[in-house]
């Protein structure tokens, strides 16, 4: 029994410590803003790498997650006759849930881990202290435009993935279950308000951000070599998913 | 300030790691131009006291101060002046591999600005021929040997001129032909700057033609300190016992 609780004491101390350095790393980051002084070749770098690189997935997963939507709804709709309604089921699932969610996942395995993965092997390389030796805080020069890269990247990944969704619920909609294109299209323009979109778009933001602050501070916090790189990945994936759907929680709930 | 102050002044300097005191109380000067050799057992925190002298740590306990300046209690961006004025190279290089050779050497130099593209390629053009890498400049460090990633190390900590140049095991993993080349390339710059050095080395006998004197660290402490030329001579026995590698003595006694 005691050992269960000393178990379940030294856990929470862990995670308090794990969140007060994300708090920490959070306001370091912020401040670094201040003035907005951001290495811009380590920016640009950083927006190709996790930006550009990521469409193909990024597309491929949107526009089978839109197609899967109207698979799922599309032969209730066409069994009540609601046809009329099938792009709307779709597109009102993908632009406030689906998208966002699945598009942040795919963003944090495929950039997240290798933020963390990069930044972890700088860290026992000693190549952070070699900045700090240099005069150079590591992050203003290297959290920073990363955290910027990812949030902005994610926001046009979801925009783009949002489109492909659509594209994808329409496709799968004409071809599997003969729904006349122009029915799901005014599905989507009399049914869609702009708020689904932009719904979906501030959870993005705040995905990003979340995806960004955890596999930077797992990364530059790591210990103990390549095993420490393995599990700092392994934390950082793990905390930015729990961090994606509780943020979900909350966004949905607390704005519709 | 006086120029005459030391560069480098320790006082009663406590660390501890966990519940080993790795540093128990220790104090030393090291005046400006002079080159001091420090030595010691294996994980006898070396390389810690370098990091507490260059800011990267901060001691529990003790006064630091460096170039005349104190390091205790600064947050980084106070450091960075300070750090400017002090170049370093790492046991494990610490070389930024997101970037080539020559962006690596040229690093200290950008970050500090003055000068123009010109004068810094030269510059940097310049360092890269002293150390012997003129025809690297485009590698990236992964691409490099050992020895070549310490040359590159060694022009990044130099290039700047610093006033004062910390090594940490300058010749580690090297073959002696290389390790004489790199010990009359730190003399050779340290002839030409004045810098003040402080170099750690597990290779007493090169060390000991390179710098003026030897200090010996154990159990926390310096138990010796006294020129370099007679280090082989010296009476405390367990100075003797470390540097002629004998397998019988106080240190094989002392341990586990």
């Amino acid at each position: 029994m005691k050992a269960a609780v000393t178990n379940v004491g030294a856990g929470a101390l862990r995670v308090a410590e794990e969140v007060g350095g994300i708090v920490i790393l959070t306001g370091q980051t912020l401040r670094a803003l201040v003035p907005p002084r951001v290495d811009s070749r380590e920016l640009f770098k950083n927006l190709y790498k996790m930006g550009n690189r990521s469409v193909p997935i990024i597309v491929l997963t949107a526009f089978f997650a839109g197609g899967l939507m109207t698979l799922q709804t599309g032969p209730f709709v066409k069994k009540l006759g609601a046809t009329s309604l099938a792009g709307w089921g779709a597109g009102y699932a993908v632009l406030r849930e689906i998208g966002p969610i699945l598009i942040a996942l795919m963003f944090s395995g495929r950039v997240g881990a290798n933020n963390t993965a990069e930044l972890a092997t700088m860290t026992v390389t000693e190549q952070l202290d070699g900045l700090r030796a240099l005069a150079i805080d590591p992050v203003r020069f290297l959290v920073v435009p990363r955290v910027i890269a990812m949030m902005v990247m994610l926001v046009a990944l979801t925009v783009i993935g949002d489109l492909v969704a659509l594209i994808g619920a329409s496709v799968v909609g004409h071809a599997m279950l003969d729904i006349e294109w122009s029915t799901m299209y005014h599905s989507f323009a009399d049914n869609l308000r702009p708020y689904d979109f932009l719904h979906g778009v501030y959870k993005s933001i705040a995905f990003g951000a979340a995806i960004a602050i955890s596999s930077c501070y797992f990364g530059v916090t790591v210990r103990g070599g390549a095993v420490g790189v393995g599990r700092a990945v392994n934390a950082a994936v793990v905390a930015a998913a729990v961090s994606i759907m509780l943020l979900d929680f909350f966004l949905t709930y607390l704005t519709g | 300030m006086s120029l005459a102050a030391p560069a480098i002044r320790l006082r009663d300097v406590h660390k501890r790691y966990g519940h080993h005191e790795l540093l128990a109380g220790i104090s030393l000067d090291v005046a400006r131009g002079e080159k001091l050799g420090l030595i010691g057992p294996a994980a006898c925190g070396k390389s810690v006291l370098l990091k507490l002298v260059c800011g990267l740590e901060q001691p529990d306990r003790g006064e630091i101060e460096v170039l005349g300046e104190s390091v205790l209690g600064k947050r980084e961006p106070e450091l960075g002046p300070l750090r400017q004025r002090i170049g370093m190279l790492f046991q494990n290089y610490a070389l930024f591999d997101f970037l080539p050779v020559e962006a690596n050497v040229a690093f200290p130099l950008e970050r500090r600005g003055g000068l123009d593209a010109r004068e810094l390629a030269d510059r940097v053009a310049a360092r890269l021929r002293a150390v012997g890498l003129a025809g690297s400049e485009h590698k990236l460090t992964a691409e490099l040997s050992g020895g070549m990633k310490k040359r590159v190390g060694i022009a990044r900590a130099t290039v700047a001129d610093p006033e004062l140049v910390i090594y940490d095991e300058p010749s580690a993993g090297l073959d002696p032909v290389t390790t004489q080349k790199i010990y009359d390339l730190l003399a050779d710059d340290q002839a030409r700057t004045g810098a003040t050095v402080l170099a750690v080395s597990s290779d007493v006998v090169a060390l000991a033609r390179f710098v003026d004197e030897i200090a010996f660290l154990y159990r926390g402490h310096i138990v010796h300190r006294g020129p370099a030329a007679s280090i082989f001579d010296a009476e405390d026995p367990l100075v003797r016992q470390f540097v002629r590698g004998e397998l019988e003595g106080p240190l094989s006694e002392a341990r586990p």
